[in-house]
């Protein structure tokens, strides 16, 4: 028998386990913020940027860590577009709720 | 930074991405979620930083890219969420590929081995024919939301059996990739193209009711690419987002078939939502309605001691919601007790109709979801239907409808039953809709925005 874990197994149990964890906290979430919940994914699903900045980290710049450059800037625009447009619907229902105290 | 603290600093960021998500509980915590996605994001950038000794290049694009986010996020009108977030999901599918075809042009950026283990290419294929999908699916989406193209569904002779074949092609291509021992650029490619042409063929034959299912089943594969790429890449902060992004996504596309009662394979095969599905419409019988103007409704509203508004995107498309708010507010200056009433699909998205309130300053505790006020209509005197229509069609009750089972807003329960619709046209689904006709109902005909605004007069 082997004794070290092939790294791919413990990336799959990384992987179930983030997916029960994701399954529970999203069916937490209040119906009113499932638009909010679909721009903060969107920006989490920006995550993609750490891989993007490793395609384009190589110092020689080859045309593959040109394409990395190019998928840098578009996960960008999903990490700043998604969690800033996040906060402005967000706000919304807060000017609400002071109104609401008022 | 050692790989063992990169890891770490991984950890701590895929923390803050939960308590992002879990912040969403409550409109109370949900700034401070925002701001711990906010936080994870800026370190899992910073960790990877480290790694990465082409800055120039990174800090170009994160400006170029945020610049334009920025901008997009300042801009976008409410009304148009749904095109933003498909044309997002977009651009996580497009840069899946284009790390994936980096990748397999130089695994040693991401410390990966030279030639590429089998493992990580079955993987490099998952990623980028996800990735594919997710961009040109996305693209579709984001032109049928945006009104670029038409939302009637495009369908043609044997489509499953051509998108089944495409689908099998496309495996079979990646197959040849991944046990190829050499780096079989040739397979690679024909395969991403497929998955490109696939993404189309999945999404052109669905309908624009059935949107807020395709966003989030896109929302879903986005996560899932970025899952996929985490795989390939050996790296857990993007396989932990991703899972997280997907299993939201198959959540939302969920709950969002449930509210509509169609099978979740049903929407994706497509065919249904028709927006010229309403030749359908009526039995040939002529039944009567009654209808009144806007004072009439402004003097049954004055003497109501409750009223329950149900908006449809009617209201949205005809921007009557800050109308609407002042009407609500007239009303309770009145003392009389002024709630919303919102069904799951209200709006193009899941969530839209309340932001689109929350956007008119509606105070979100007057706001209610279906299942929290259905039981309030029966003690309610006024309800105010104001452009929905299948949302509130009691012929979900009756079995042999094509809506049986749905789930709708009981406002047939109220004691009056207020309409305001442009005409007596049908819904999507295309129905005949018995609470129009029913004695206690009174049709109020025209723009929604016109209607609210004289009715306010009136009040006044």
């Amino acid at each position: 028998m082997e004794l070290t874990v092939d790294p791919t197994i413990s990336f799959l149990t990384v992987f179930v386990l983030a997916i029960f964890v994701g399954y529970q906290v999203v069916w937490n979430v209040t119906p009113a913020l499932h638009t909010p919940l679909m721009s903060v994914t969107n920006a989490i699903s920006g995550i993609i940027l750490v891989g993007a900045m490793l395609a384009a980290g190589p110092v020689e710049t080859d045309w593959g860590a040109w394409l990395g450059g190019i998928a840098v800037a578009l996960a960008s625009i999903n990490v700043f577009g998604g969690f800033l447009v996040s906060q402005r619907m967000l706000e919304m229902f807060k000017k609400k709720e002071k109104k609401g105290a008022a | 930074m050692s790989a063992n603290a990169v890891a770490l600093s991984y950890l701590v960021a895929s923390v803050f991405f939960i308590l992002a998500l879990k912040g969403l509980s409550s409109p109370l915590s949900a700034r401070r979620g925002n701001l711990f996605g906010m936080l994870g994001m800026t370190l899992a950038v910073l960790t990877t930083l480290t790694q990465t000794p082409n800055f120039g290049m990174i800090i170009a694009g994160i400006a170029v890219g945020g610049v334009i986010g920025t901008i997009i996020a300042r801009r976008v009108q409410m009304t148009a969420m749904p095109e933003l977030v498909a044309f997002m999901h977009s651009l996580v599918g497009l840069a899946a590929v284009f790390i994936a075809i980096s990748a397999v042009n130089n695994p040693v950026a991401f410390h990966l081995h030279v030639p590429l283990p089998t493992g990580n290419k079955l993987e490099l294929f998952l990623g980028s024919f996800i990735g594919a999908m997710t961009w040109s699916g996305s693209v579709i989406a984001f032109m049928k939301l945006s009104g670029r193209m038409s939302g009637a569904p495009i369908t043609f002779p044997g489509q499953h059996l051509v998108n089944l074949a495409i689908f099998i092609v496309m495996i079979g291509f990646g197959m040849w990739f991944f046990l190829d021992a050499q780096t079989n650029w040739m397979a690679f490619s024909l395969m991403i193209g497929l998955a490109f042409i696939l993404g189309f063929l999945i999404i052109i034959p669905i309908g624009g009711a059935d949107m807020p299912v395709v966003i989030s089943m896109l929302n879903s594969y986005s996560g899932w690419a970025a899952a996929g790429i985490g795989f390939s890449l050996n790296n857990t902060m993007l396989i932990i987002a991703g899972s997280l992004v997907g299993s939201s996504g198959a959540i939302l596309s969920y709950i969002m078939c449930k509210a509509m009662n169609r099978p979740f394979l049903s929407v994706i095969l497509g065919g249904f939502g028709a927006e010229s599905g309403a030749v359908a419409a009526g039995d040939g019988t002529q039944k009567t309605h009654r209808s009144g103007s806007s004072d009439d409704a402004a003097f049954m509203l004055s003497n109501a001691d409750s009223v329950i508004i149900v908006p449809g995107y009617g209201l949205a498309v005809a921007r009557a919601q800050h109308a609407v708010k002042e009407m609500a507010h007239k009303l309770t200056e009145k003392g009389i007790k002024v709630r919303y009433a919102i069904h799951p699909v209200a709006g193009r998205m899941p969530g839209h109709m309340n932001v689109l309130l929350a956007e008119a300053e509606v105070p979100y505790d007057q706001v209610f979801e279906m299942e929290d006020i259905n039981s309030e209509f029966g003690n309610t005197d006024v309800v105010l239907v104001l452009g929905a229509n299948d949302v509130v069609n009691p012929l979900a009750h009756e079995k042999g409808s094509p809506i049986y089972g749905m789930p709708i807003l009981d406002v047939s329960k109220a004691r009056t039953v207020l309409v305001n619709k442009r005409s007596m046209a049908s819904g999507y689904a295309g129905l005949d809709n018995p609470l129009f006709y029913m004695d206690k109902t009174m049709m109020v005909f025209g723009d929604a925005k016109k209607v609210i605004e004289d009715i306010v007069k009136a009040l006044e």
